[in-house]
């Protein structure tokens, strides 16, 4: 550790500074990859903000009514229209998977390797099952006739901003996946605790890994909910 | 703390199990130092040449609108300049095409790759950035967007022309103007192939600066170089992002007819089906990166000069804390002042008063670093070589630039000469030109560090001042044909009478820039000659007191051999009383009953 952190930190803003700028590292005891992902999450951040920021202006400005979402996104069962069911559905998945997501971290850290891997794995098809309910969706709605430059339901932005958002959404779970599959089968394969190096990066991994990773799925997870809130539900 | 996190180390031993073959070492190298040159080949001499040269070909249409020239027939070939005379469509998409390449390829990836990625492991004394895989993607991702936006030139109607700031509806809808086709839709693409390498170099920079720093090198002795690079990644960060959803949201418009920025439109007789979406909200999306683009522009570059005024001046740099609290403070109210670029977009006056005032605000932390650059030079023993004039020259230019800064961020007077020679004038003289010189600085000051050896310094000093004087006589001028109301990105201006006594200062302009831009052949000349055949640098040419002039010449793997060396002390303390020579090593420890000068 450094020398300057040795020496009891002053209180308020000085001390906050002299701990932020002693020498070697600002995060102690963070992995740059956690660190990395954390910064890129705050860049992915104002995408997606930008997404939203442009939908409510697009929602704020046009003439045209918007539809009503618990009409749009209603399924009939049994013969009875259940709003926005499938989207509850979805919402329940991802934030189920957000939590095995944090099981796992905590089996990483115990060395449980195949606690680990099982629960990654789970993660990883919730993940998977989300991704295929919205292919369904859209599906569904480009059967009824909604595109990205067209609306029968009212205001066209709403079929632009819809295939925009949930897709670059879905884009992110998609990419989540894919990785989710990629560490889960590594730590199957004790790669984290023989040092096997990365094909790509011929680097070794840690179980610190999945923290990173859980970061990422986490973000994904809060996007979306931020996403239900102003755009399903409001 | 276990070792585990122990970056340094960890990284070294990583690097020692792969044998380097010719692959691994000069094309997919993940070598900071390997990958720096690779930004500036690619970024400063590939893309800079094409950059200047397409300058020189809309500026002699300026100066002689509508003759005929061999030189365009040469370079543009018969489809645009059929018997010699440039076509209007190519004028417009060289001045686009020269934007983006300078402003992003050149002045962004080429200065900020290559010093970034030279120097953050150099001088906070680590093995390399903290993943040297990313650090390579990032080369490579900037490589094809480069190498797209070169093959966008070729394109059947022409390269993208809807000047660099690729405002819809003009850049949204093929039907405009030739180059708003398959040119835009690969300028778009190259973008955000250049944004992905931008966020992926900057998520380096930063987490290298913050977490691999050597024993005894806390933030506040970082030289100023590495904060500049620091918070410039900073920005990079969260502005880009931005840029690539605007970016994504036009491509929407474009190919998947959605209307994000297209309202109620007629072209050319046509009644387009677009609705509802507004052109504004693209210009407040793309200036929301715009802005802070100029400081990712200009910030490297006066980290630079900071680190080689104080070495050449044999000074403490003047103010260190006040240079890092400008920096820091330019960086915030660089984000909320986009604005200002927008004055006539129809923007509620109120609005436009607020963007004024942040706007104004950006001049006291710029006066800040006015002022000490100055103070450092001030009686100082001032070694003028190449890299210190061109350091000297960038004071000069930013404050000129930064003067009429002013005037275009007061919105009352923005609005009399906006989208005049006036704004090129401005930017070009405090972005465009003083990164530029930051840049060059840089190159004659590092070089030794690049390739081991020393460039010339004759050619260099003819460098610098057919280029010090040439620059001013470019755009110099400018000003006052702007203040006459000659609106930039014009094919020409013979048909209104009103310009025709302004003809006369575009030739000058132009035979300016000519020899300006012919000069800059010296410096690629020094600098390919001096790689080969330059006279072989020493350890510390410079007697700097920075952490890269105690590695070796010779670049090896890990930057140090044996134990990366320990900081003691802050990067300035040159010309300290009591001691030998005029210059103390970062690494020297702290002799006992030394006073510590360190603030």
């Amino acid at each position: 550790m450094s020398a300057t952190s040795k020496v009891p930190l002053k209180d308020g803003m000085e001390g906050f500074v002299s701990d932020w700028a002693s020498d070697q590292r600002a995060f102690k005891g963070v992995p740059w990859g956690k660190a990395m992902m954390w910064i890129f999450l705050l860049s992915d951040t104002f995408i997606f903000s930008i997404f939203l920021i442009s939908y409510m202006t697009a929602r704020w400005s046009t003439v045209e009514p918007w539809p009503n979402t618990s009409e749009v996104f209603a399924l009939t069962v049994n013969g009875v229209s259940v709003p926005l069911l499938l989207i509850a559905i979805m919402t329940f998945i991802l934030i189920t998977s957000s939590g095995t997501m944090a099981m796992a971290v905590r089996s990483g850290y115990q060395k449980k390797r195949k606690q680990a891997a099982a629960l990654l794995y789970l993660t990883a098809i919730l993940g998977l099952s989300f991704v295929g309910m919205q292919a369904f969706e859209w599906s569904k709605l480009i059967e009824e006739g909604i595109r990205p430059w067209e609306n029968p339901f009212g205001a066209r932005q709403f079929g632009s901003i819809f295939f925009m958002v949930t897709g670059f959404h879905g884009f992110h779970v998609s990419v989540g996946v894919i990785f989710l599959f990629i560490t889960a089968r590594k730590v199957l394969r004790g790669d984290y605790d023989t040092g096997r190096r990365g094909f790509f990066t011929w680097q070794k991994g840690r179980y610190e890994i999945i923290e990173t990773m859980g970061l990422y799925w986490h973000f994904v997870d809060l996007v979306w909910v931020f996403i239900f809130a102003f755009f399903y539900l409001w | 703390m276990s070792a585990a996190v122990n970056n340094n180390v960890e990284n070294h031993d990583d690097h020692h199990h792969h044998k380097e073959t010719f692959i691994t070492k000069w094309v997919f190298s993940q070598d900071h130092k390997m990958i720096a040159k690779q930004y500036f080949v690619t970024g400063v001499l590939v893309m800079g040449v094409i950059g200047v040269l397409m300058s020189l070909l809309f500026r002699i249409q300026l100066a002689w609108p509508e003759e005929s020239f061999s030189v365009f027939e040469i370079f543009l070939g018969d489809r645009w300049a059929p018997d010699g005379v440039m076509d209007p469509n190519i004028y417009l998409a060289l001045v686009t095409i020269h934007g983006t390449i300078m402003v992003f390829f050149v002045l962004t990836a080429g200065l900020s790759g290559t010093f970034s990625n030279l120097l953050i492991p150099l001088q906070i004394g680590a093995r390399d950035m903290a993943s040297g895989f990313l650090n390579m993607i990032a080369y490579w991702l900037f490589f094809i967007s480069s190498v797209i936006m070169v093959a966008s030139l070729f394109v059947e109607a022409g390269p993208a022309a809807a000047g660099w700031t690729i405002y819809p509806p003009l850049s949204a809808l093929p039907q405009t103007q030739p180059g708003s086709g398959a040119g835009m839709t690969l300028w778009l693409v190259s973008m955000a192939f250049f944004i992905a390498s931008s966020l992926l170099g900057s998520l380096n920079y930063i987490v290298t600066v913050l977490n691999l720093r050597t024993k005894g090198m806390t933030m506040f002795r970082l030289p100023l170089t590495i904060w500049a690079f620091f918070v410039t990644a900073i920005i990079g960060v969260i502005s880009f992002p931005v840029l690539l959803s605007a970016a994504l949201l036009l491509i929407m418009d474009r190919s998947f007819g959605t209307s994000f920025f297209l309202s109620d439109i007629f072209v050319q007789g046509e009644v387009l089906h677009y609705q509802g979406g507004s052109p504004v909200l693209f210009e407040h999306l793309f200036w929301f990166l715009g802005h802070p683009e100029v400081y990712i522009v200009l910030l490297p570059a006066l980290g630079i000069t900071s680190e080689i005024i104080a070495t050449n001046s044999r000074k403490p740099i003047f103010g260190y804390r006040a240079m890092v609290a400008s920096i820091l403070a330019i960086a915030f109210l660089s984000t909320i002042v986009w604005g200002h670029h927008m004055f006539v977009t129809g923007m509620n006056p109120f609005l436009g008063s607020v963007f004024t005032f942040t706007t104004l605000l950006i001049a006291i932390p710029s006066a800040v670093k006015a002022f000490n650059y100055i103070a450092t030079l001030w009686k100082g023993n001032l070694q003028l070589n190449p890299a210190m004039l061109f350091s000297i020259g960038l004071v000069s230019t930013f404050i000129t630039g930064g003067l009429t800064g002013i005037i275009l961020g007061d919105s009352a007077l923005d609005i009399n000469v906006h989208d005049t020679y006036f704004v090129v004038a401005h930017f070009h003289l405090v972005m465009g030109i003083s990164a530029l010189y930051g840049l060059f600085a840089g190159v004659y000051h590092w070089f030794p560090k690049l390739y081991g050896r020393m460039m010339n310094k004759t050619l260099g000093y003819v460098h610098f001042w057919i280029t010090a004087i040439g620059a001013y006589g470019i755009f110099f001028p400018m000003h006052f044909i702007g203040m006459a109301g000659l609106p930039r990105r014009y094919y020409t201006n013979t048909a209104f009478p009103y310009f025709d006594d302004l003809a006369d200062i575009n030739v000058l302009i132009t035979v300016f820039a000519l020899i300006t831009g012919l000069a800059q052949l010296i410096f690629l000349y020094n600098f390919i000659h001096s790689m080969y055949f330059g006279k072989k640098a020493e350890k510390n040419p410079w007697k700097s007191n920075t952490m890269e002039w105690t590695a070796p010449v010779e670049h090896i793997h890990g930057n140090w051999p044996g134990k990366i060396p320990e900081v003691y002390r802050w990067a300035y303390d040159y010309s300290k009383p009591g001691k030998k020579e005029d210059f103390v090593p970062q690494t020297t420890p702290i002799a006992k009953g030394e006073k510590i000068t360190e603030h």
